[in-house]
């Protein structure tokens, strides 16, 4: 496993990403909802090929984080580094043709699609011939949805989906559509690479595949994964730093050792023993 | 559940129209078609025309329209118009239907582009309602416009004919009196022509990129965003598509008839065309096609009860849907939609198990 | 007395005041109209979360049974004065079992369907009674009776017809003062119904969430039933009051009041029962201020486009609630 090694600001990324600019970087980011604070002081930077983690007790506001950087909520304090370029003003699409793509914690798939067009609609931003070659069915239409058919075959079969391609969405096993959720979200090519819950609902051996995969995309594309994860065995195993969120703030920062025998970080899973004795 | 759209029946639905158009020219021609029957030709390829241009937007896009009949309006005012305009310069007369078709495609396509911009900010009931409002404001105004054409040009005018045109050319849009005195030179094979036309955009634009995105967003318009799909520019293709398709079949409607008033296209003739679509299966086309002729000719073929027929009709199509959706019926439907997802999980089992 | 009727000639002294007075009270009266079917659309919109777009028909038939029991009444002179109201009653009644008719036989079996399935038979039930008001009472159209006067002798004896109260130089019709009246108790009836009965308070939860009403002992069958009846008899009040002020009846009666009442209901928020009377009246207000300073043929589109302007600004109508999907 990766060392963490302190960058200029004073995060820590691994000493591989240490000298390439970050993926992600995260400035006093937060966001209120009527006065309530769901987020505050959110302060992260991520390396071009680091797998970190989100984690924290239930309502702490991880999923809101997520959301803050896909913009499906405008942040209301905060800036979005997203390769040294800011997100100020960015739309979802926007953020996610810059490069973030994502998962959802309930599973938002196209139900009514195939497996391989759910992974094509995902390539519909780097595909470019026009409606009109579509309906008369020109020469780009048909290269083009050549290579996507075969770039969509590639991409499945990182989790061993190929089979599955032309299969309703909907009509997929829970734990198939979780990975399709993934696959879905390569397809677009981004940098940085969003998982809320990969392995909600799956069993023991599920989770070992699903985190040999998550390093396989890794190791293959090359990008940066951010993974909110409930498992703690699956955190502690494949993240290289981790970010503890309470009450919409962070409480911690480190590697998974660092973050296990964090006095802090035990208080907010456990609670605080009688007597302020700590646990 | 079946997949929306992207009908496994395309060829079917191709073979069913030529089929059609051929069993009735060979009708025709041996004259055993009745009068009524003959008459109602035209009509029947347009009301399909615009069943499964409305079948584009509340099938395919998934959005409740139900103004559909404002764009069929605004083909039928505009195209018509032009085929009068250039009754003397292209005397052919299936070119100069031709030629009144596109630009009625293309009128309405505007018009479908600027209501499209209100419109698709909104959501659900609130997008249904401003369609109806569009429908009945393009009513007030076509019921308030004239429209005269001479040698110096185009003139409109609103509420009363301000228009000035000149004696020698032709005030052919008359306010509430509509257009009057049009050629009828709509047919049945241009009807037919325009159902392939149709049907071939639709079917090419659901199975290319524009189609899996516009389905995607009826599916999950967030998660379509977070994959990079440019959700406002997909719904107003969209719309615009199925906005011009219509203004066709309205023009081609209108040109089979020597008059053409705006109340034609009201409320009614919108919610009538998407009883069609429903009917028919929302992102069937095949289901529209069948929809539209049958339910087009039913009130005819309900003549001898006279007075009854509209009655029958409603109680039709209340039990219509009280039946398709009844519990048995539906049981009926899932045992068959449960055999084929057996099957698939079993697929799905398969490859699992081969990674584990 | 004195006083206010001073006030209104201040104000009418110009004609042009007068008519703005006119036109405001003109437009209150419409719009209470459209408020009074506005608030059935919108209470059985949170129920059923279904458009009835055989509403507007209920208040066809509503007008329908009005007249035909009005004529038939032969009431001695002193209890003559009780037959607009008996004649009204009579139309809440049928109303209100059409109504509960109407939601058990056709929209009760599709509970569980697409909404659009629901739709289409709404759409369905409306050609129904359109049609079957066609056979039963032809489509010439028939004179709505004037139910709000006053029969009084003159000076000379002779027998008159006071229809308006007199105002300084405002005349306003007992028809307008009656829809006002009623659309105003009509609404604080509803907001005391909604906010403090049981019953009221069971319709509210079950618009929430119908499953969970269910587990809290709510009967949400009977509480759906209750909902049309109350949406229904207020069609057939609201059929009586517009057949009083725009006297020509036929089996389309109902279906152009009954689109701008929907469009009232969306107007003030889907859904809200505030929203709708307020939706209501706007509408009706901005109806006859388009068709007085703009244009008569051109009133509705106007009255259109403004929704539009509005749902714009505010897309989920002027109190209607947000609802942010949860992602």
């Amino acid at each position: 496993m990766a060392k963490l090694v302190p960058v200029p600001s004073g995060s820590m990324v691994p000493d591989r990403d240490i000298n390439k600019k970050p993926v992600l970087e995260c400035v006093d980011l937060g966001i209120s909802f009527g006065g309530l604070r769901a987020v505050e002081d959110f302060n992260i930077i991520i390396g071009p090929t680091e797998i970190s983690g989100l984690i924290g007790p239930n309502g702490a506001g991880k999923t809101t984080v997520f959301n803050l950087l896909t913009k499906v909520y405008q942040p209301t304090q905060g800036t979005i580094l997203l390769n040294g370029k800011d997100t100020h003003g960015m739309n979802t699409m926007q953020v996610n043709r810059a490069g973030i793509a994502r998962t959802f914690q309930n599973i938002r798939l196209f139900d009514n699609l195939s497996v391989e067009d759910n992974v094509k609609v995902a390539m519909d931003a780097h595909m470019k011939y026009h409606m009109w070659s579509g309906i008369f069915r020109l020469p780009g239409y048909w290269r083009e949805e050549k290579a996507a058919h075969e770039r969509a075959l590639d991409l499945l079969s990182l989790f061993s989906m190929e089979k599955l391609a032309n299969i309703q969405a909907g009509a997929l096993p829970y734990g198939a559509q979780r990975r399709l959720e993934i696959v879905r979200a390569l397809a677009t090519n981004p940098s940085l690479l969003l998982l809320d819950e990969p392995a909600a609902g799956m069993n023991p051996s599920e989770t070992a595949e699903l985190m040999e995969n998550i390093r396989k995309v890794r190791d293959t594309l090359q990008i940066a994964v951010l993974l909110i994860e409930h498992d703690m065995s699956l955190v502690m195993n494949i993240c290289e730093g981790i970010c503890v969120l309470n009450f919409g703030k962070i409480i911690a920062k480190g590697t998974p050792e660092d973050i296990q025998s964090n006095p802090a970080v035990i208080e907010a899973y456990l609670g605080r023993k009688e007597g302020g004795e700590g646990a | 559940m079946k997949n929306r759209g992207f009908s496994p029946f395309r060829f079917l639905t191709y073979l069913l129209v030529i089929g059609a158009y051929a069993a009735l020219q060979v009708l025709q021609a041996r004259s055993e078609l009745s009068a009524t029957m003959r008459g109602m030709l035209v009509p029947i390829c347009a009301y399909v025309v615009m069943a499964v241009s409305l079948n584009l937007t509340v099938g395919v896009l998934g959005e409740l329209s139900l103004g559909h009949a404002g764009f069929m309006s605004v083909g039928a005012f505009l195209g018509t118009s032009t085929a009068i305009a250039l009754q003397d310069r292209i005397p052919v007369a299936g070119v100069r239907l031709a030629v009144a078709l596109v630009v009625a495609a293309i009128f309405a396509a505007v018009a479908g582009f600027l209501i499209g911009i209100p419109v698709l900010r909104l959501n659900g009931d609130y997008l249904a309602i401003v369609t109806l409002a569009f429908g009945e404001i393009i009513k007030a105004i076509f019921n308030n416009l004239y429209l005269g054409v001479d040698a110096k040009g185009v003139h409109v005018s609103l509420l009363e004919d301000a228009t000035n045109t000149a004696e020698t050319g032709r005030l052919i849009i008359q306010g509430p009196m509509g257009i009057g005195g049009i050629q009828k030179i709509s047919t049945f094979t241009a009807g037919f022509v325009l159902i392939m036309i149709s049907l071939i955009v639709i079917f090419n634009l659901v199975n290319s990129r524009a189609g899996r995105a516009i389905m995607a967003i009826r599916d999950n318009p967030i998660a379509a965003q977070s994959v990079g799909v440019n959700v406002v520019k997909y719904k107003m293709m969209a719309f615009v598509v199925s906005a011009a398709l219509a203004g066709s079949a309205g023009a081609l409607f209108a040109m089979n008839y020597s008059t053409v008033v705006a109340n034609k296209f009201d409320f009614n003739t919108s919610i009538l065309i998407l009883v069609f679509v429903v009917l028919g299966g929302l992102g069937n086309m095949f289901g529209s096609i069948v929809a539209a002729a049958v339910l087009t000719i039913l009130p005819e073929a309900l003549r001898p009860i006279a007075e009854y027929r509209m009655l029958l009709y409603a109680v039709l199509l209340i039990l219509m849907m009280l039946i398709a959706n009844h519990p048995f019926v539906r049981g009926l439907f899932n045992r068959f939609k449960r055999t084929g997802q057996i099957q698939l999980e079993a697929g799905a089992d398969e490859t699992e198990g081969e990674v584990a | 007395m004195n006083f206010i009727i001073q006030f209104v000639n201040s104000l009418t002294s110009g004609g042009g005041g007068y008519q703005l007075l006119n036109h405001i009270i003109n437009g209150i009266s419409l719009g209470s109209v459209y408020a009074i079917i506005a608030l059935g659309y919108t209470m059985v919109y949170g129920i059923a979360k279904m458009l009835n777009f055989a509403h507007g028909d209920v208040i066809m038939v509503g007008a329908y049974v009005c007249f035909y029991a009005f004529n038939a009444m032969k009431l001695p002179e002193p209890l003559a004065m009780c037959a607009p109201l008996l004649a009204v009653c009579a139309a809440v009644v049928v109303c209100t079992l059409l109504g509960v008719g109407i939601e058990k036989l056709a929209y009760k079996p599709l509970r569980a369907a697409p909404s659009l399935a629901v739709l289409i038979t709404a759409i369905g039930v409306s050609y129904f009674l359109q049609n079957a008001a066609l056979l039963l009472w032809s489509s010439s159209p028939k004179v709505f009776p004037s139910f709000f006067v006053i029969r009084t002798t003159d000076a000379d004896g002779e027998s008159v017809v006071l229809r308006s109260v007199q105002l300084g130089a405002v005349s306003i019709s007992y028809v307008t003062i009656v829809t006002i009246v009623s659309c105003v108790v009509i609404m604080l009836w509803l907001t005391w119904f909604t906010g403090r009965t049981k019953m009221g308070k069971a319709m509210r939860a079950c618009s929430e969430d119908k499953a969970a009403a269910q587990l809290m002992g709510i009967d949400v069958n009977a509480t759906i039933s209750l909902t049309f009846a109350i949406g229904s008899g207020l069609a057939a009040i609201a059929g009586a009051l517009l057949c009083s002020a725009y006297p020509n009846l036929v089996p389309t009666t109902g279906s152009m009041p009954g689109i701008k009442a929907f469009t009232a209901a969306v107007f003030g928020g889907i859904g809200s029962i505030p929203g709708a009377f307020l939706g209501g009246l706007l509408l009706g207000v901005l109806e006859i201020f388009a068709k007085a300073y703009i244009s008569v043929q051109l009133s509705d589109a106007v009255v259109f486009a403004v929704l539009i302007v509005v749902l714009l600004v505010k897309p989920t109508g002027l109190l209607g609630r947000a609802i942010r999907e949860k992602v």
